[in-house]
C-alpha cells in the first residue's frame, strides 16, 4: 500500500495544529515522513504530551523525606522503612472503557500493572475507581457488567488482588464513563529501576507479546471528544492477554534479581513510538531501532503501524552491552520473545530503520520534553459566583426511617458486594483488610507492616467547587487511611475532566489542582505519580470535575489494625469530630430531592490532620475497637455502616442533642473532618484525654447493642429499625442497576 | 518430610502454597517446574491455584500435560500424597486422578468470598485431624468450580465416602443458597480411590492465620503431616 502524501492537512487529521505542524518543520528542517508524523502525532496527543495540564502539575507538590521516585517515572516509589519501598500509581482508562468495556477495563489493568513492576516492584494490590451513568440509563448495565467482568477477569488471571474501590453513578457520566484503575507494588528501597535508555553501545531489547495492528492510535483517540461516530473507534481498543502479562512480571521480576538491565519500560500508549523516545530522552542518549526484528503476529505492517500499534503485554529494555543473551534465557523459561532491535546511541537522535530503509530520523529530545505546552484560556462558568444556592426552608420534611433506607439503598452507597465477589481479593494471602473497609489493608510479608489504601472523590463536590472538592478528596482518602489506623503517605491522582480547550473546563482543573496541592501540602501527603485525562466529553457535555485521589499510608504494625464495623455490646458510641449540619452537596438532597445546590463542606487542614493524627494514635494505643470515617450520607448512614458487619449484625442506640440543627442536618448533613469510633466504657477517658490534647472534638453519641439502629434526638426517638431491615436495602441497591 | 509445590506457566497460588507449607509450618518446600519431572523427593505435593495457560483452554487441560504432571501421577499411584486447590483440582480432574470435571459456576461469574464447608470424612490423610461434623470457613476464588460428574460415578463417591468436604451453611446443613457455584451435591472437594489425593476447590492456604480473617485451612495441612509423621515413625 503506498504511503500517503504528508501534508498539512494529513497532519490536521493526526489531530495536530498548524503551528504544531510548523513547529515539526523547523525541529527536522523537512516534510516528515509518514512514520515521523505518526510519531510526532502520538508524542504530541494529549495522553501523552500532557501539554495541556503540564503547567498546572507544577504547583503540586512532589517531595519528602520518604520519596524515592517522585513524577515523571513509570510509577512513584516511597520508602516506607526498614529496606521496603513500596511503587504506585493510577491511571484512567476510559475511552476504551466506554467503547468497549470489558477490553477497555481489561487493558487498563493490565497498563497500570505494567507501569508498577516495570519499577521493579512486585505488585500485591490493584483498586479501582468507576464512575458510570445514571442507573437506568440504557447502557449503564451493559458498561457496568463488562467492566467490572474485565478488571476481575485481568486481575484474577494475573494473580494480583483487587482489594478496593469506588463506584459511582452519575448522568454526567451517561455518554463518558470513567475507569480508573490503580497498582501498588512492593520493592527493597535500594533496587528501583527506571526507563533510562544509557550507556552508548548498550543493546535495547524487545520483550513480551508479538505486534499486532491493534490499538494504533489508542493515544489520540484519548485525546478528542466523543461523537456519534465514536463506536466506530472500536478498532483502536486494545485485546488485553492477561496470562502472557503474568509471564511477563515473572520474568522482568527475575531479571530484575540480576544485575543485567539499565533500563526498562512499558510498551503503553503509543507503544514502541513512546517508550523509546522517553528512554532516550530520561537519559539525553539517542537509539537505533531495526523495525525488521520486531516480532510481529501480522503480516504485511507498515513501519507506520509497528511504530503506533498498542499492541498489550510488552516492554523495552536497555541491557548491558554483552548481558543480552541472559535477558533472551531468563524470557525463554517464561515462553516470551526478546530479542534485540537495536542499540542506544550518542547521536541524541532516533534512528529507526525498515526494510533497509531509514523511516525516521529526528531528535530525541524536541520530540519527547520539548511538546508543545499551552497554558490554555481559563475561565469560571458565568453562574459560579451565584453557584446555585441552597434554601433549606424549601425542602420538604421527610420521615427519617425511610430517608434512611433509601440513602443506603441508593446504588452510589450500597453494599458492593455483586462487584467485589467478581475480585480474587485474597490471592498472594497479604489481604487483611479488602472491599467494605474504610480503606484496603495489605501486609508485607517478612515485615510487621501492612499498607493502607483508597480512592476517593466526591465529582458533586467538585462540580460545586472544584477547588474545595479537591481538598475534601485529598482529606477524605487520608481520613480512610487512617481509619485503619495508617499514617497518610503520598498520594497518585488521576484528573479526569472535560474537553481543555474550553476555559470553563480548564478553570475547573485548574481551581481542583490547587485544591488537591493545598491539601496534600498541609497533610504532607505528596503527589509521586499520576495522570491527566481530558476530553471526557460526548457531544459537548464533559464529565463533572472527577480528580480521583489514591491515597497510601503505612501501618507500622499490623496488629495495630481497626476496622468499621461496631463488634462489642456496651462500647460507647463515639463521635470525633463536630456535626454543624452542613447539606449542601449532600447525598441527602441527591438522593431524595435530586437537588445538586449549595457549597460542599468547609474544611480546616489543621483539624483534619489533627484529627488523623489522633486516629493513628487512638489504634496504635488501642484506644478505640472501631473507627469509620463519616462523610458521604452522613452521620446516621455512618453509623448504619458500622452496624453491618459482614458477618454479623450490631444494633446501636444513638442519643444525639440538635443544638438547633434541623433533623435531617443533624442525621445526614456531611461535615468534614469526622469519624464514628467505638471504645469500650473503661477508655473514654483515656480518649476523651487524647482528643482534648489533640484539640480534636469528642462527644459520646451512643452505645452499640441490640438488634435495631435507634436514633434519638433531643430524648425523642426518630428512627428505630431493625438492622436486618437496613441491610437488606443496603444489600439489594445494585440489584435493580446490574439484572 | 518434603513438600514440592508445582508451578505452571499461569500459576498465582504457587507462592501462596510455598508460603503456607515453609512459612507457616515450617516445612521443607521446593518450587517444582512444569518442564520438569523432578519432584525434589517430595512425600507430598501440592499443585496450586491459578489460571496455568490462561485457562485459554478448558482450565487444566494443559498443565494436566505437562512433564511434570507424569512425576505427580507416578507419585500418587504409589500412594503418595497429592493436594490439588482450585486449578490444581481441574488439573487432577484433567489427568485423570480425580473424576469428574470442574464447570463453570452456575451464575456465570467469577466468584471470590468465604463458604462454609462441612468435612464429610476424618477417613484420609488430609482430614483425619479435623474434629467430626466441624464447619470450615475458608474462601473460594473461581469461575469455574461447578463440580459435575455422571450418576454412577457419583454412587461411587458417595459408596467409598469419597466426598472430602461439602458446601453448607454457616450452621453446617446443606442449602442451595450456600451452594454458591452449583455443585453436583454440593460437592466441594473429592478423594481418590486411594484417599491419597485430593482436590478442592476452596484455598486452605488462605484460611490459615487469623490474620487472614480466619484459620480453618490449617487442619488440612496439619493432617498431612500427621500422616506423614505416623508413616514415617
Amino acid at each position: 500500500m503506498p504511503e500517503p502524501a504528508v501534508t498539512v492537512e494529513l497532519a490536521a487529521l493526526h489531530g495536530l495544529t498548524k503551528e504544531e505542524w510548523e513547529r515539526i518543520l523547523a525541529i527536522i528542517g523537512r516534510t516528515p515522513t509518514y512514520a515521523e508524523l505518526g510519531v510526532f502525532s502520538v508524542m504530541w496527543s494529549e495522553h501523552c504530551s500532557y501539554k495541556s495540564s503540564r503547567i498546572h502539575l507544577k504547583r503540586f507538590p512532589t517531595e519528602g523525606p520518604h520519596v524515592l521516585q517522585g513524577p515523571g517515572e513509570n510509577a512513584g516509589v516511597v520508602d516506607i522503612g526498614d529496606g521496603w519501598a513500596v511503587s504506585f500509581k493510577m491511571e484512567s482508562h476510559n475511552h476504551p472503557s466506554y467503547i468497549e468495556p470489558y477490553q477497555g477495563a481489561a487493558t487498563g489493568v493490565g497498563g497500570i500493572l505494567r507501569d508498577v513492576f516495570t519499577m521493579g516492584a512486585r505488585p500485591i494490590a490493584n483498586l479501582n475507581a468507576l464512575f458510570f451513568g445514571q442507573p437506568d440509563h440504557p447502557k449503564t448495565r451493559h458498561l457496568i457488567r463488562g467492566v467490572v467482568k474485565g478488571i476481575g477477569d485481568y486481575g484474577n488471571c494475573v494473580g494480583v488482588p483487587t482489594v478496593g474501590g469506588q463506584v459511582l453513578f452519575h448522568p454526567c457520566y451517561d455518554g463518558n464513563i470513567l475507569v480508573n484503575a490503580f497498582t501498588l507494588g512492593v520493592l527493597r528501597s535500594d533496587r528501583i529501576f527506571r526507563g533510562y535508555a544509557s550507556g552508548v553501545g548498550n543493546p535495547v531489547l524487545y520483550v513480551g507479546s508479538k505486534t499486532g495492528r491493534d490499538g494504533i492510535h489508542g493515544a489520540t483517540m484519548a485525546s478528542a471528544e466523543f461523537s456519534e461516530e465514536t463506536e466506530e473507534k472500536r478498532p483502536t481498543v486494545q485485546v488485553g492477554d492477561p496470562f502472557t502479562e503474568k509471564l511477563l512480571i515473572e520474568a522482568c521480576l527475575d531479571l530484575m534479581a540480576e544485575d543485567v538491565i539499565v533500563g526498562i519500560q512499558d510498551m503503553g500508549a503509543a507503544g514502541l513510538t513512546s517508550s523509546s523516545f522517553e528512554m532516550a530522552g530520561r537519559a539525553g542518549s539517542g537509539v537505533s531501532l531495526d523495525l525488521d526484528l520486531v516480532p510481529m503476529r501480522e503480516t504485511g505492517m507498515t513501519p507506520y503501524e509497528i511504530l503506533l500499534s498498542e499492541s498489550q503485554e510488552r516492554m523495552l529494555i536497555v541491557a548491558r552491552q554483552g548481558r543480552e543473551n541472559e535477558v533472551i534465557s531468563i524470557f525463554a523459561k517464561w515462553g516470551l520473545d526478546a530479542v534485540a532491535i537495536g542499540e542506544v546511541t550518542d547521536t541524541g537522535r532516533a534512528e529507526i530503520y525498515f526494510q533497509g530503509d531509514k523511516v525516521v530520523d529526528i531528535p530525541v529530545a524536541p520530540v519527547s520534553d520539548q511538546a508543545p505546552v499551552y497554558d490554555r484560556p481559563s475561565a469560571a462558568p458565568e453562574n459560579h459566583e451565584v453557584a446555585p444556592a441552597l434554601d433549606l426552608t424549601k425542602i420538604p420534611k421527610r420521615n427519617p426511617q425511610e430517608t434512611l433506607l433509601a440513602i443506603v439503598g441508593h446504588p452510589d452507597l450500597c453494599s458492593r458486594r455483586w462487584v467485589y465477589t467478581q475480585y480474587d481479593q485474597s490471592v498472594r494471602t497479604n489481604t487483611i483488610l479488602g472491599s467494605g473497609s474504610d480503606a484496603a489493608l495489605v501486609r508485607i510479608k517478612g515485615t510487621d507492616k501492612a499498607v493502607a489504601m483508597s480512592v476517593d472523590v466526591n465529582p458533586r463536590y467538585c462540580k460545586l467547587d472544584p477547588y474545595q472538592g479537591g481538598r475534601l478528596a485529598v482529606a477524605e482518602a487520608a481520613r480512610n487511611v487512617a481509619c485503619v489506623g495508617a499514617k497518610p503517605l503520598a498520594i497518585t491522582d488521576c484528573l479526569n475532566f472535560g474537553n481543555p480547550e474550553k476555559p470553563e473546563v480548564m478553570w475547573e482543573f485548574s481551581r481542583a489542582v490547587d485544591g488537591l496541592a493545598d491539601a496534600v501540602r498541609a497533610l504532607e501527603t505528596p503527589v509521586v505519580s499520576g495522570n491527566v485525562s481530558f476530553y471526557n466529553e460526548t457531544n459537548g457535555n464533559g464529565v463533572y470535575p472527577t480528580p480521583t485521589v489514591g491515597m497510601v499510608g503505612l501501618l507500622e504494625n499490623v496488629s495495630w489494625r481497626k476496622t468499621p464495623w461496631f463488634s462489642k455490646d456496651g462500647d460507647a458510641i463515639v463521635l470525633l469530630g463536630e456535626n454543624r449540619g452542613h447539606l449542601g452537596g449532600s447525598q441527602y438532597l441527591w438522593v431524595l430531592f435530586g437537588i445538586e445546590a449549595g457549597t460542599p463542606p468547609p474544611l480546616d487542614l489543621e483539624r483534619e490532620k489533627a484529627l488523623q493524627s489522633l486516629m493513628c494514635l487512638a489504634a496504635r494505643e488501642d484506644l478505640v475497637d472501631s473507627m469509620h470515617d463519616c462523610s458521604e450520607g452522613g452521620l446516621l448512614v455512618a453509623v448504619a455502616e458500622c452496624c453491618l458487619a459482614p458477618r454479623s449484625d450490631v444494633g446501636a442506640k444513638l442519643a444525639l442533642d440538635s443544638d438547633g440543627l434541623r433533623l435531617s442536618a443533624l442525621l445526614y448533613g456531611e461535615d468534614a473532618s469526622r469519624v464514628v469510633a467505638t471504645c469500650s466504657r473503661s477508655k473514654v477517658d483515656a480518649l476523651a484525654g487524647a482528643a482534648g490534647k489533640a484539640g480534636v472534638p469528642m462527644a459520646v453519641i451512643g452505645e452499640v447493642g441490640g438488634r435495631d439502629l435507634v436514633a434519638q434526638i433531643d430524648g425523642k426517638t426518630v428512627v428505630d429499625l431493625p438492622i436486618d431491615e437496613i441491610r437488606m436495602a443496603w444489600e439489594g441497591g445494585l440489584a435493580g442497576v446490574v439484572g | 518430610m518434603k513438600v514440592a509445590v508445582v508451578q505452571f506457566w499461569g500459576s498465582n497460588c504457587d507462592h501462596d502454597a510455598e508460603q503456607w507449607s515453609s512459612r507457616l509450618f515450617g516445612l521443607d518446600t521446593e518450587i517444582a517446574w512444569f518442564r520438569d519431572r523432578d519432584l525434589h523427593g517430595a512425600d507430598l505435593v501440592i499443585l496450586p491455584g491459578g489460571f496455568s495457560y490462561g485457562d485459554y483452554l478448558r482450565c487444566g487441560a494443559m498443565a494436566a500435560r505437562t512433564p511434570v504432571m507424569d512425576a505427580v501421577v507416578e507419585h500418587a499411584r504409589k500412594g503418595g500424597l497429592v493436594l490439588g486447590i482450585c486449578n490444581g483440582f481441574q488439573v487432577l480432574c484433567e489427568v485423570g486422578l480425580l473424576p469428574g470435571a470442574l464447570l463453570r459456576n452456575s451464575g456465570l461469574t467469577f466468584l471470590c468470598q468465604d463458604v462454609h464447608l462441612r468435612c464429610e470424612t476424618v477417613d484420609s490423610p488430609f482430614t483425619r485431624s479435623i474434629p467430626e461434623n466441624a464447619v470450615l470457613r475458608i474462601p473460594i476464588a473461581h469461575g469455574d468450580g461447578n463440580y459435575f460428574t455422571d450418576a454412577e460415578t457419583l454412587k461411587r463417591l458417595k459408596g467409598e465416602d469419597r466426598i472430602a468436604f461439602r458446601y453448607v451453611d454457616p450452621k453446617g446443613e446443606i442449602d442451595p443458597d450456600w451452594n454458591v457455584n452449583g455443585s453436583l451435591d454440593a460437592i466441594a472437594g473429592i478423594l481418590s480411590e486411594g484417599r491419597n489425593v485430593l482436590g478442592m476447590m476452596p484455598h486452605p492456604e488462605r484460611a490459615s492465620e487469623a490474620l487472614m480473617g480466619s484459620a480453618d485451612g490449617a487442619v488440612i495441612l496439619e493432617s498431612a503431616i500427621e500422616t506423614l509423621e505416623t508413616a514415617h515413625a
